[in-house]
């Protein structure tokens, strides 16, 4: 046998043994691999937090007057998310029991349909709500009598009912379909008819997940900005909304401080009860054998039950995607002068009147720049979230002991809402806020935990065998990297790149925060488009919104494509 | 009682079941045996109501049932994995058919002790049931489904999850149960012993078909196909021609068995060669291979330790039951019982 580069067979023997590592997760080089992801969380999130922590504590937030404007938007953050939740329930449970129970038609299709909504961009549903019921949306158009419904608590809590309703049916469809049959069918031959097969034996059985995603449900709601913003309007002002506010329009940025912690510290109760309730629900799954209950409806009722549902299903999350880029292409407005004289036609003025640097608009470059902006942050966000995701996923891939307790404070900026980072940016680096360099950071912090979350499965799943099998056969550190990692990560980092262009493209919360009026986003652009007024700005939205979507869609794509199977579920 | 009538399903496209008609008499069991997968599971299940058959009517009392949903039908089913809910402590799966029912609190408590006491389960109440073995929890399934006292029971392999021992206890209790309440019984198995304990009479399930119907006593006396004799173990199957009309051709000799009143010369026949019981029989060491007598005959192969006898394997294929073990290599002859299968 020939002697190799660990100095002959004997030798390499020892070398190569359980505790063999690749040279990059050697004790030496570990600091390495967290030094610039640590050093960034907490220059970007950890600091900015503790600064806002302060600001809360002052005496000049801690007033009568702020707890009184505090309680009022804690309590109707919660009254509204509340409602979503229980509204999303009412059409994600018949709909979860559609697909756990029935074969129909197009199954496929309608669930990935229901799931869309969830990855897209807050603007881009609030730009197709809009264009379906807006004032100036399609069904205003077309009975002129009835109420934009825009504007009102019922646009918020039906645009939060489209986003969430794939929680529902994914949790609650899970636990359905690997519930054992037998248990309803021996509830059936002990005399319950199907009614009460389902409140006796059914619904306790579907508990725990049902409250876990209700919990799940409701923290996406309680967290919620653009869709309020957006197509609620000023009078409802959640706490992200009110914070919004306060750094903006009135500011003021210690109340600011004070209704980010409150958020905060709610978040993190919730998010720490859906955790525990979520391990638990795993132990009551029962081992199924005798067949599937999945089938095709029969009988008249099911028949009936199934197709409107599929209509009911269909129709709502199509309406709103498709009225989108429709309303873009679509003339809907009196010509200038002509008040009661509506104009309607095919059109591509919207799409045209992007790149026309308009005096007296709304921005001082023309609008399609801001679609360049995007996509140039986007890159950014996506090179330096790889730079220092990579290394962290390879750390906590194989986790020491240390290393497992940083596992969480990586994922913290997930749990800490957005426009709340906006503001740990201004208060911590305000001096900095005339550079457009500060928002791929903004964006980089919401995009790590999904790049990590991706790469780190992908990682651990490359077994320690191929390394020391490569090693024994005489391959360097750089060529086992190389002939061996990368080859088999190439797909998932390819996803973790999506990931990250997509959350930037579409991140709207902080951005609106932190942009320069000069470098807006395409979400940034979207929403100054909605806020004012004019048949040519609203146009010119809906076209921004569908051009963002069909970015995000494809994105999406990607990432389906590139994906692993079974990773980066909720 | 019930009938079945010409109950018809197919699987996948292949026919599951085809024409199956039998009848369950007051307070008698009967016991569907045959191989996984024969339809038996099935069979069950259509009755309950929780499958459509393709053709064919399930009656009770002369009464079609074919448009009573599965609550409505008061038949008890216990399954083999036993289907407990495991949201309810065992008192409550013991009850959930009584409150079904909408029975008054006092009597559905009397009801319960009841049936925990029929099967030895007094003091479980309160347990969980996750925290039960598989055989009380098995027992706590027979418990539920004997509570609101079903007009027939139902068993779907309801023991097959059970280690030997105590599938021949609770057997045994699940016999004097079904005598005691007087409740018809349908026993799906696809253990002959299990069978052959439990019922009063035996159906058993073939490509679709009921191949034999009878008392314990009657199918093992005279299992009628080559099929069944095979399925039940009951001898060794064997090809031959009829030569007259005391004798039968096979490649292990000529047998002198009575077929004629069947067949014809001429005509392929089965023969079943029951090995006699080990204290009965002798082998008697022999030269030829050839037989004309009530014997077969063959090189030792194989010897089996069976706890009170010897299963002795030839090197033609045939066995024979032994006290003592034989030499393998050794050529010898024993005595068997031969009988004309139809």
């Amino acid at each position: 046998m020939e002697t190799g580069k660990h100095g002959g067979t004997n030798k390499s023997k020892g070398v190569i043994s359980s505790t063999w590592v690749p040279v990059y997760l050697s004790t030496f080089s570990r600091p390495f691999l967290w030094l610039f992801p640590l050093a960034f969380l907490i220059i970007f999130f950890f600091f900015p937090l503790s600064r806002i922590f302060a600001l809360s504590l002052d005496t000049s937030a801690l007033t009568s007057e702020n707890l009184r404007i505090a309680y009022s938007a804690l309590r109707f953050t919660f009254y509204q998310a509340v409602l979503s939740t229980l509204l999303t329930l009412l059409l994600g449970l018949p709909a979860a029991y559609l697909f756990a129970r029935y074969e129909f038609r197009g199954k496929s299709l309608l669930r990935a349909l229901t799931a869309v909504p969830f990855m897209l961009p807050t603007v881009v549903v609030a730009a197709g709500f809009n264009a379906l019921f807006g004032p100036r949306g399609l069904i205003h158009a077309v009975f002129p009598a009835s109420f934009p419904f825009v504007g009102t608590l019922w646009a918020i809590l039906i645009a939060h009912v489209f986003y969430n309703t794939t929680i529902i049916i994914r949790v609650i469809g899970n636990a359905l379909s690997s519930l054992d049959p037998k248990l309803e069918q021996a509830a059936r031959s002990l005399g319950a008819d199907p009614r009460r097969v389902w409140w006796n034996v059914t619904l306790p059985l579907l508990r725990p997940s049902l409250f876990a995603a209700s919990l799940l449900v409701f923290l996406f709601d309680f967290t919620s900005f653009g869709v309020i913003l957006l197509l609620g309007g000023p009078q409802f002002s959640t706490l992200e909304v009110e914070i919004y506010f306060r750094v903006l329009r009135l500011p003021d940025l210690s109340l600011a401080a004070l209704l980010s912690v409150i958020q905060l510290i709610c978040t993190l109760v919730f998010s720490v009860s859906y955790t525990r309730v979520a391990a638990r629900t795993t132990v009551q799954t029962a081992p199924r054998s005798a067949g599937s209950s999945i089938r095709k409806p029969k009988t008249l009722r099911e028949r009936m039950f199934v197709g409107v549902f599929v209509f009911l299903l269909a129709s709502f999350f199509l309406l709103p995607l498709s009225a989108l880029p429709f309303r873009s292409l679509f003339r809907l407005e009196a010509d200038r002068g002509q008040r009661n004289e509506i104009q309607y036609g095919f059109t591509t003025g919207y799409y045209r009147e992007l790149f026309v640097n308009r005096r007296g608009s709304v921005f001082y470059v023309p609008p399609i720049r801001a679609a360049i902006n995007s996509i140039g942050y986007a890159g950014a966000t996506v090179m330096l979230s790889l730079l220092l995701g990579f290394p962290a996923a390879l750390a906590l891939a194989r986790p020491t002991r240390v290393e497992k307790i940083l596992d969480p404070l990586v994922m913290l900026p997930l749990g800490s809402s957005a426009v709340m980072l906006g503001l740990g940016f201004i208060i911590s680096y305000g001096a900095w806020l005339t550079s457009p360099l500060l928002v791929p950071f903004a964006h980089t912090l919401v995009a790590l935990p999904f790049v990590i979350r991706t790469l780190q499965p992908a990682i651990a799943s490359v077994p320690e065998r191929l390394h020391q099998a490569a090693a024994s056969l005489g391959a360097s550190p750089l060529q086992v990297w190389k002939t061996i990692d990368w080859p088999i990560l190439r797909r998932s980092t390819l996803a973790a790149a999506t990931f990250a262009f997509t959350i930037s493209l579409g991140e709207f919360g902080a951005t609106l925060l932190i942009s320069r009026p000069e470098y807006p986003t395409i979400p940034v652009a979207i929403e100054r488009f909605l806020s004012q007024p004019g048949g040519l700005n609203y146009g010119q939205a809906m076209a921004m919104a569908t051009l963002l979507m069909v970015l995000t869609v494809a994105s999406i794509l990607l990432i389906e494509k590139f994906r692993l199977p079974g990773a980066g579920e909720f | 009682m019930l009938e079945v009538r010409d109950i018809s399903k197919t699987y996948e496209g292949k026919p599951l079941l085809e024409n199956i008609s039998f009848t369950v008499g007051v307070g008698e069991t009967i016991c569907l045996l045959g191989e996984s997968g024969s339809g038996k599971s099935t069979l069950l299940r259509i009755i309950a109501g929780l499958e459509e058959p393709e053709a064919g009517q399930v009656l009770w009392d002369r009464l079609d049932l074919a448009s009573t949903p599965p609550h409505l039908r008061d038949f008890g089913l216990v399954f083999q994995d036993y289907a407990l809910f495991p949201h309810l402590d065992v008192y409550d799966n013991v009850a959930f058919g009584l409150k079904m029912r909408r029975m008054p609190q006092d009597e559905i408590s009397r009801r319960v002790a009841n049936s925990m006491e029929l099967v030895n389960l007094g003091g479980f109440e309160r347990r969980k049931t996750t925290e039960l073995s598989g055989g009380e929890q098995q027992r706590v399934a027979l418990a539920r489904a004997l509570a609101p006292r079903p007009r027939l029971l139902m068993f779907d392999e309801p023991l097959g999850a059970l280690d030997r021992a105590l599938r021949e206890d609770l057997l045994n209790e699940l016999r004097a149960i079904l005598h005691q309440t007087n409740i018809p019984a349908i026993y799906v198995t696809h253990d002959q012993e299990e069978a052959f304990t439990i019922a009063d009479r035996i159906l058993i399930l073939h490509d679709g078909d009921i191949v034999r119907e009878g008392s314990p006593a009657e199918v093992w006396a005279n299992p009628g196909s080559a099929w069944v004799a095979k399925f039940l173990g009951l001898g060794n199957v064997i090809e031959g021609k009829v030569i007259g009309t005391h004798k039968v051709q096979t490649e292990f000799g000529d047998f002198p068995v009575k077929c004629a009143h069947k067949h014809q010369n001429g005509d392929v026949v089965h023969l079943l060669a029951r090995p006699l019981p080990a204290g009965k029989a002798r082998a008697v060491t022999v030269r030829s291979s050839r037989n004309e007598v009530n014997d077969i005959r063959g090189i030792v192969t194989d010897v089996i330790f069976q706890q009170d006898r010897f299963k002795v394997t030839f090197d033609n294929g045939l066995y024979i039951y032994l006290d003592e073990a034989p030499k393998v290599g050794k050529r010898v002859s024993a005595k068997v019982k031969v009988e004309c299968l139809a």
